[in-house]
């Protein structure tokens, strides 16, 4: 159930309601009535392929029968004991290849359960009652551990971590907590402030500092936190964005996608950011799509993701693919950026034409041009490296064994910055709270406590 | 079309279905309504001595599944709470009006012979086709000596039935209470006193939930609640089998049954009629959805006669009574095993965890190598108590079959094990 969203006709532009309308909830939540008849069609399967679909586990099948003996304070607890950003991940996760995919009804031809639709209507459920944190703390174990990154890795394992009584550390460069929660995902999947306020309700559990402006590399050094703490848990996410290697990349008009949706997200008024008559977005997976279908959303006239090979090599899902054409977004397959073009600022955009040929690509030998005032480049985003020196790194992942920790001891890492699945909020949840049951465990192994 | 018409007791009917005493039937406006819609006939809301009970507000309380669908009411009503002569002059108006449809004047006195008679007297002077005797009101009534006191006490039923049957020449309907430990014991106390038919069941004493908040039973009258009378699709179970214990019990062999309880549908109407029933009542349905639902059930009775080859209602009526046997007449022999069908299985694991966790452990868990589960019954350990298939949300997923064992059919008095 996707909101109508406004679009600039006839050359006028949107209004600040019409964007505000743009930006709202992607998926209006679940009314009780709405919930109760999509927790009906779960049969409440055994040992179901639900959970095994989630990265972290949770027990849906469970979750929706206490929805369905109105137990919805319950049922958020379910869902976020094993999930502490269930909130988010209901809001964000591409449950079409997660989850509902593997729904049984499926089978039947049949749609599958609303789950993501579900777990944000306990989550909110629960958020909203203002009661006291769900969760308590072991009895303090004097350990102290230091996260880097305020992402959902990072504040995954912060929040383990405080449960299993251990304080927590946060160093987090930026201003605000979140990470892509706050700086990334599109903001129609986290209206109303979403990120800060999910923050606040996982600080609650206590024990947990959080200190804002302090890089690893610049404000904080890894020797020096391996000194001062018990453990660390590094959680910094892919902090580099790849840049096309064109002539006219520095032309005013070429920006990163990445860097696009951070100043949507972090602005004030909405109408008030500038956005081009004619966009590009370049890339073919989920940040590409939520930049164009933003771009569109904030009344550029024109969008056209152009991605250099075809449909099915995106790694956006189809699902994705389908909600930027029903938002007028154009999509260019076998495309290949060749040159941006334009003197003062960018004018147009010129693509290679590409064809698979004996299962290799090539270009086709045929050049076409786009007009285009506005390029968002969003083919990939890396690891920065730099900061982390002194740590093994293999393939732009931190490289860590079966129970999280790096090649230093004492030092773990979780999230986007290693490769334990996709790059997901919902990995990145469950890589922070195994890292956290690790750094317990690890703990209680070397119980002699730091003076 | 089938022929739906019908005798009960006596009284002809255009088809079996009539509208139950309670308030669909309380006055004229609603039981024309009903005549539109097609019902072909209405026990009328029972008729007390003047002046008239006073209800509470608050009546009703629910029972609902967690899909929010009614399973059954409860009512704390008493009976007809307008005077008696306003409803005898709009029963007269109704029978003028409508000649084809039936009117059964239902009653209640305390155990009094004068009040019983004299009140029977005018009500068959108004033109009603018989009497119905209501015996089974559960809550309020009883507690004035009335309704379900006297059902409970077998003399009494007998008593008030000769007392009616002694002053009117119209058929008279004894309407039992389930709220007994024998049915048969009230049915026959019935049958003693001269009814021509007994109608059942009434409601079922219950609370159907108690608010939490409040911390009173509901239907909640001013922070108080008490029980009421339970009925719907729930309480068919209950009436079916009261039902077929009349109907196959030979001491009280052709005494006529109006089936009521928990009838929502053609299906449940064929069921009744199936183990004997003469007619049918129906009450919560109709409250529920309103006077159309007769449509389906006319229509679907009709079209399941059809296809089953029954031109009249007597080609079937009482046709299950014969297989309703006592357990010890079942043939311990008789062998059936689950079968699961793995092309329309969906994997989800229901019928093993009931089985494993409950039954049997029948239900064995393979992996079909590419991540799916497969689902087997080991037949050594299934003892076919048909759990799975009832768990099985696919239709017609898990099959229950019989197998042939060579075994001759045995009950358990001729059972070596029973000695
Ligand atoms: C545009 C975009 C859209 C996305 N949309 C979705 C989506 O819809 N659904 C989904 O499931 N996933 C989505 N993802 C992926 C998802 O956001 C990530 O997988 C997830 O946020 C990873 O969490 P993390 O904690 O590992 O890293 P991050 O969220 O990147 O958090 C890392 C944190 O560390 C901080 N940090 C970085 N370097 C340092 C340093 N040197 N010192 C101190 N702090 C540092 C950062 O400021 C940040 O707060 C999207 C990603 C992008 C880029
Ligand atoms: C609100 C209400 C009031 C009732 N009042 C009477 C009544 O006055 N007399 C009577 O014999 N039965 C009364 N009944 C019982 C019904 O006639 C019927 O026996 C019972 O509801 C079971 O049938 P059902 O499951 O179709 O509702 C009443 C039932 C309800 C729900
Ligand atoms: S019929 Fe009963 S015993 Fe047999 S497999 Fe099914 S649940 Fe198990």
């Amino acid at each position: 159930m996707v909101e109508k969203p406004a679009y600039p006709a006839n050359g006028c532009t949107l209004s600040a309601a019409q964007i505000e309308t743009n930006f709202s909830d992607l998926h209006k939540p679940l009314s009780a009535t709405q919930a109760i008849s999509a927790a009906d069609s779960c049969i409440y399967c055994y040992d179901a392929p639900c959970i095994n679909a989630c990265p972290t586990s949770i027990d849906i099948p469970t979750f929706i029968h206490q929805i369905k003996t109105a137990n919805i304070t319950g049922s958020a607890e379910t869902i976020l004991a094993a999930n502490i950003m269930g909130g988010t991940c209901a809001r964000a996760c591409p449950t079409e290849v997660l989850c509902e995919q593997a729904c049984v009804r499926n089978h039947t031809g049949e749609e599958p359960v609303q789950i993501g639709a579900l777990q944000r209507y306990a989550v909110d459920h629960l958020m909203a009652k203002d009661a006291p944190h769900p969760f308590s703390r072991a009895k303090d174990s004097g350990k102290h551990i230091a996260i880097i990154g305020a992402g959902p890795a990072g504040l995954s394992c912060a929040h383990r971590a405080a449960m299993l009584g251990h304080d927590v550390t946060i160093f987090e460069a930026k201003a605000k907590p979140g990470g892509l929660n706050e700086y990334g995902l599109a903001a129609y999947k986290m209206a109303d402030n979403y990120a800060q306020r999910e923050v606040e309700f996982l600080l609650d559990i206590g024990g947990i500092t959080l200190e804002y402006g302090q890089a690893l590399g610049q404000q904080v050094s890894l020797k020096d936190l391996q000194t001062r703490f018990d453990a660390v848990f590094i959680g910094v996410g892919l902090g580099d964005a790849n840049t096309l290697n064109l002539p006219g990349n520095t032309l005013p008009g070429v920006e990163n996608a990445i860097t696009f949706i951070e100043n949507l997200r972090q602005s004030e008024d909405k109408s008030e950011l500038s956005i081009g008559s004619n966009v590009v977005v370049i890339g073919g997976g989920n940040t590409a799509i939520d930049a164009a279908i933003q771009a569109k959303r904030l009344g550029a006239k024109h969008v056209t993701l152009a991605y250099r090979r075809g449909e099915a090599q995106m790694s956006a899902t189809d699902w994705e693919v389908d909600l930027a054409r029903s938002n007028g977004v154009n999509i260019e397959l076998w495309a290949s950026p060749a040159a941006l073009n334009g003197s003062a600022a960018l004018e147009s955009i010129s693509f290679d034409s590409m064809i698979i040929e004996g299962g290799a690509y090539k270009k086709k030998g045929e050049i076409f041009t786009l007009p285009a005032d506005q390029v968002l480049v969003a083919i990939g985003q890396t690891l920065s490296t730099s900061e982390l020196q002194g740590l093994n790194i293999e393939k732009g992942k931190v490289v860590v064994n079966s129970r999280a920790e790096t090649s230093l001891k004492g030092v773990f890492a979780g999230g986007d910055c290693i490769a334990s699945g996709e790059d997901l909020t919902v990995q990145a949840v469950e890589d922070g709270k195994q890292a956290a049951h690790a750094i317990d465990q690890y703990l209680s192994a070397n119980s002699e406590t730091r003076a | 079309m089938s022929d739906l018409s019908c005798t009960i007791a006596g009284i002809k009917s255009i088809n079996p279905f009539w509208l139950a005493s309670a308030p669909p039937t309380d006055k004229q406006y609603n039981v024309e309504r009903a005549f539109e819609a097609g019902w072909a006939g209405v026990v009328w809301k029972t008729l007390g001595e003047n002046p008239p009970v006073v209800n509470v507000s608050s009546r009703y309380g629910v029972h609902k599944d967690r899909n929010q669908s009614v399973m059954g009411i409860n009512n704390i009503e008493l009976i007809s709470d307008r005077s008696l002569e306003v409803n005898l002059r709009e029963i007269e108006d109704v029978r003028r009006k409508w000649p084809d449809r039936v009117i059964i004047g239902s009653m209640m006195a305390p155990i009094d012979e004068q009040a019983w008679k004299e009140l029977a007297i005018k009500i068959a002077n108004s033109g009603v086709h018989g009497i119905e005797l209501n015996l089974g009101c559960p809550h309020g009534m009883c507690e004035r000596g009335m309704g379900s006191a006297i059902g409970q006490v077998p003399e009494l039923v007998e008593q008030t039935t000769r007392w009616v049957r002694e002053v009117v020449d119209i058929p008279v309907f004894t309407k039992l209470t389930p709220n007994i430990t024998n049915i048969l014991v009230p049915a026959e106390a019935a049958m003693k006193g001269g009814a021509h038919a007994v109608s059942l069941i009434n409601t079922v004493n219950s609370i159907v939930s108690v608010d939490l908040d409040a911390m009173a039973p509901t239907p909640i009258v001013d922070n108080k609640g008490t029980h009421g009378g339970y009925c719907g699709a729930a309480v068919k179970p209950i009436a079916l089998n009261m039902v077929a214990e009349i109907a196959r019990a030979e001491d009280i062999q052709g005494m006529e049954i109006s089936a009521i309880g928990g009838i929502e549908t053609w299906r449940d109407a064929a069921e009744f009629i199936a183990l004997g029933a003469s007619g049918l009542q129906v009450c919560t349905a109709a409250m529920l959805y309103g006077f159309r639902i007769i449509d389906d059930m006319t229509a679907g009775l009709s079209q399941f006669m059809k296809e089953k080859g029954y031109r009249t209602l007597d080609d079937f009526r009482g046709k299950a009574i014969a297989n309703t046997v006592d357990w010890n007449q079942l043939n311990m022999n008789f062998d059936t095993k689950a079968f699961i069908d793995k092309d329309s299985c969906i994997e989800c694991g229901r019928c093993h965890i009931a089985c494993e966790d409950t039954a049997h452990q029948a239900i064995v868990i393979g992996d079909k190598g590419d991540g799916r589960r497969d689902f087997t019954v080991d037949n050594d350990e299934c003892v076919g108590c048909n759990l799975c298939a009832l768990v099985c949300p696919v239709p017609e997923c898990i099959e229950m079959r019989p197998v042939d064992n060579g075994l001759p059919p045995l009950t358990w008095p001729e059972h070596p094990a029973n000695i």
